[in-house]
């Protein structure tokens, strides 16, 4: 999955999980909790659809990298380069 | 307005009165909407269709849940919560409460369950199975949406309200056993306004409907109004129905102080127990209960107008209940008697609540509504002023006692006075 991938799959799995939002204007740069209604929860959400749709295991002291979608996809891309979008 | 009143024996701080009241029923999504659907004989039992058991019957709510949830309230709650958000907002609005400037320290929720967690439990697993059973796949909402609190706990959470929340669970006798606790807290002061009664999300587990059905006890008829049946000779079980109603209960002292509304007051109440098994029922204490709820009060059986039987369409259980019944009431002709599941199936932990609701505006309309699809009377259940299939007007309606009985032999009974 190229990063442009990545961050396609992380706005979908954010538009199930924040569907009150409106995810169009998202800044990459700014972190999630200070643009969107996330909490802890959430976030492990995020956690969560990863390892169900990819099988991405992302261990816990690794969830600060997933503090905006920047920071995200720079984590994910490594992981994820290798496998196809379903 | 409400009328002065020196025949209780009670001071006003300890007289409790239901001063709003909001549900959703299979039939109706407002007190006004429900009691026309039980007066102009409308059935909320359609096909429904559960993952395993396939093809069967329940009596499903059809309220708008966005009217007071976003989107990702309902992705993070359970269906049970939001019954319960529903009918406790109609019910704080229906009640003319100034909300924004009620103490939130002085509201008190208690919602009577049969069960709760059985749904969120079943679509977890299920959901795991296609992970091989790999628990590191399991949801971390799974806790929060299962904890026996969780209807109650999601109603104080989307309301604001910061006193004590709680469920009781206390199978089918649970929608009086709400409306009970809410009234006790309020003598004892724990609270100053109780939201309080009944909710069931259980038309969303299997588990409910293959255990009726290996009971021999799930209703089954070509025509789904016509499936819920109790009384009659051709009754063959229970329809599964989901449902909520939400009672707002003052102390009288409080609701005549700010001119509020009153469809009634708590006249008298009583729970037991049969302590003889665990699914079949005992006539005897569930005569005794209703006699305990009548002493309480202070009356005797001839002044009730109306009794809310709990029948569920069960061949064992109508017949048992009408034993009770007829050993309290005899035939005196002045008592009528209904039944509420012949509409919407059986609402499970709101159906005590539901099933009083219904007829609390009996008050205002002197009318007593009907017990649907009788076509054949059960010689069994012939109690004198069983009202069959139409509803019947009364000359004036005083008194409402309302039977809701449950698995574990717990019996429930709730009776209303006109004020």
């Amino acid at each position: 999955m190229t990063p442009a991938e990545i961050r396609e799959e992380v706005l979908d799995i954010l538009g199930d999980i924040a569907p009150d939002d409106d995810l169009s204007a998202l800044d990459d740069d700014v972190a999630f909790r200070d643009q969107l209604e996330l909490d802890s929860m959430d976030f492990l959400d995020i956690v969560m659809e990863l390892r169900k749709r990819y099988r991405v295991q992302i261990p816990e002291e690794d969830y600060s990298h997933l503090a905006s979608m920047a920071s995200t996809v720079s984590y994910l891309e490594p992981l994820m380069r290798d496998m196809q979008k379903i | 307005m409400i009328r002065a009143d020196s025949s209780s024996p009670l001071p006003d701080h300890q007289r409790i009165v239901i001063t709003g009241i909001g549900l959703t029923a299979p039939n109706g999504n407002s007190l006004r909407e429900f009691r026309d659907s039980l007066l102009s004989g409308r059935s909320g039992v359609v096909p429904y269709e559960i993952r395993y058991v396939g093809k069967t019957l329940a009596g499903l709510c059809t309220f708008d849940e966005r009217r007071y949830q976003s989107r990702k309230d309902l992705r993070r709650g359970t269906r049970a919560g939001s019954v319960g958000i529903y009918a406790a907002q109609e019910a704080v609005a229906d009640a003319g409460l100034d909300w924004p400037n009620v103490d939130p320290a002085s509201v008190g929720v208690y919602l009577g369950v049969t069960e709760h967690g059985n749904v969120e439990t079943e679509n977890e697993i299920y959901e795991l199975k296609g992970y091989d059973y790999d628990t590191s796949f399991w949801s971390h909402h799974h806790n929060p949406r299962t904890v026996a609190n969780n209807p109650a706990g999601e109603v104080a959470l989307n309301m604001g309200i910061t006193g004590p929340h709680y469920t009781i669970g206390a199978a089918c006798a649970a929608g009086n056993a709400g409306l009970v606790q809410g009234a006790q807290m309020l003598r004892l002061g724990d609270c100053d306004v109780a939201l309080a009664g009944g909710v069931s999300e259980s038309v969303r587990t299997f588990g409910i409907f293959a255990s009726f059905k290996s009971q021999g006890a799930l209703a089954e008829h070509d025509d789904p109004a016509r499936a819920s049946r109790p009384f009659d000779v051709e009754r063959n079980g229970i329809v599964v129905a989901e449902g909520g109603c939400v009672f707002v209960l003052e102390r009288l002292d409080d609701a005549r102080r700010r001119g509020a509304q009153v469809y009634g007051e708590l006249a008298g109440y009583a729970i037991n127990t049969d302590a003889t098994d665990f699914v079949l029922p005992n006539p005897q204490r569930q005569a005794e209960c209703v006699r305990l709820a009548l002493r309480r009060a202070g009356l005797v059986p001839e002044q009730i107008d109306i009794v809310s039987t709990h029948a569920t369409g069960t061949s064992s259980g109508d017949t048992q209940e009408c034993v009770a019944l007829r050993s309290v009431f005899g035939d005196s002709g002045k008592t009528f008697f209904n039944n509420t599941k012949s509409f919407i199936g059986h609402c499970m932990g709101a159906a005590g609540a539901l099933e009083l609701a219904g007829n609390l505006l009996a008050f205002r309309d002197g009318v007593c509504h009907a017990t649907i699809n009788v076509d054949t009377l059960d010689p069994e259940c012939d109690v004198p002023g069983l009202v069959l299939n139409q509803p019947r007007e009364l000359e004036r309606v005083s008194y409402v006692l309302n039977n809701s009985f449950g698995m574990l032999g717990i019996n429930s009974v709730v009776i209303i006075k006109r004020i």
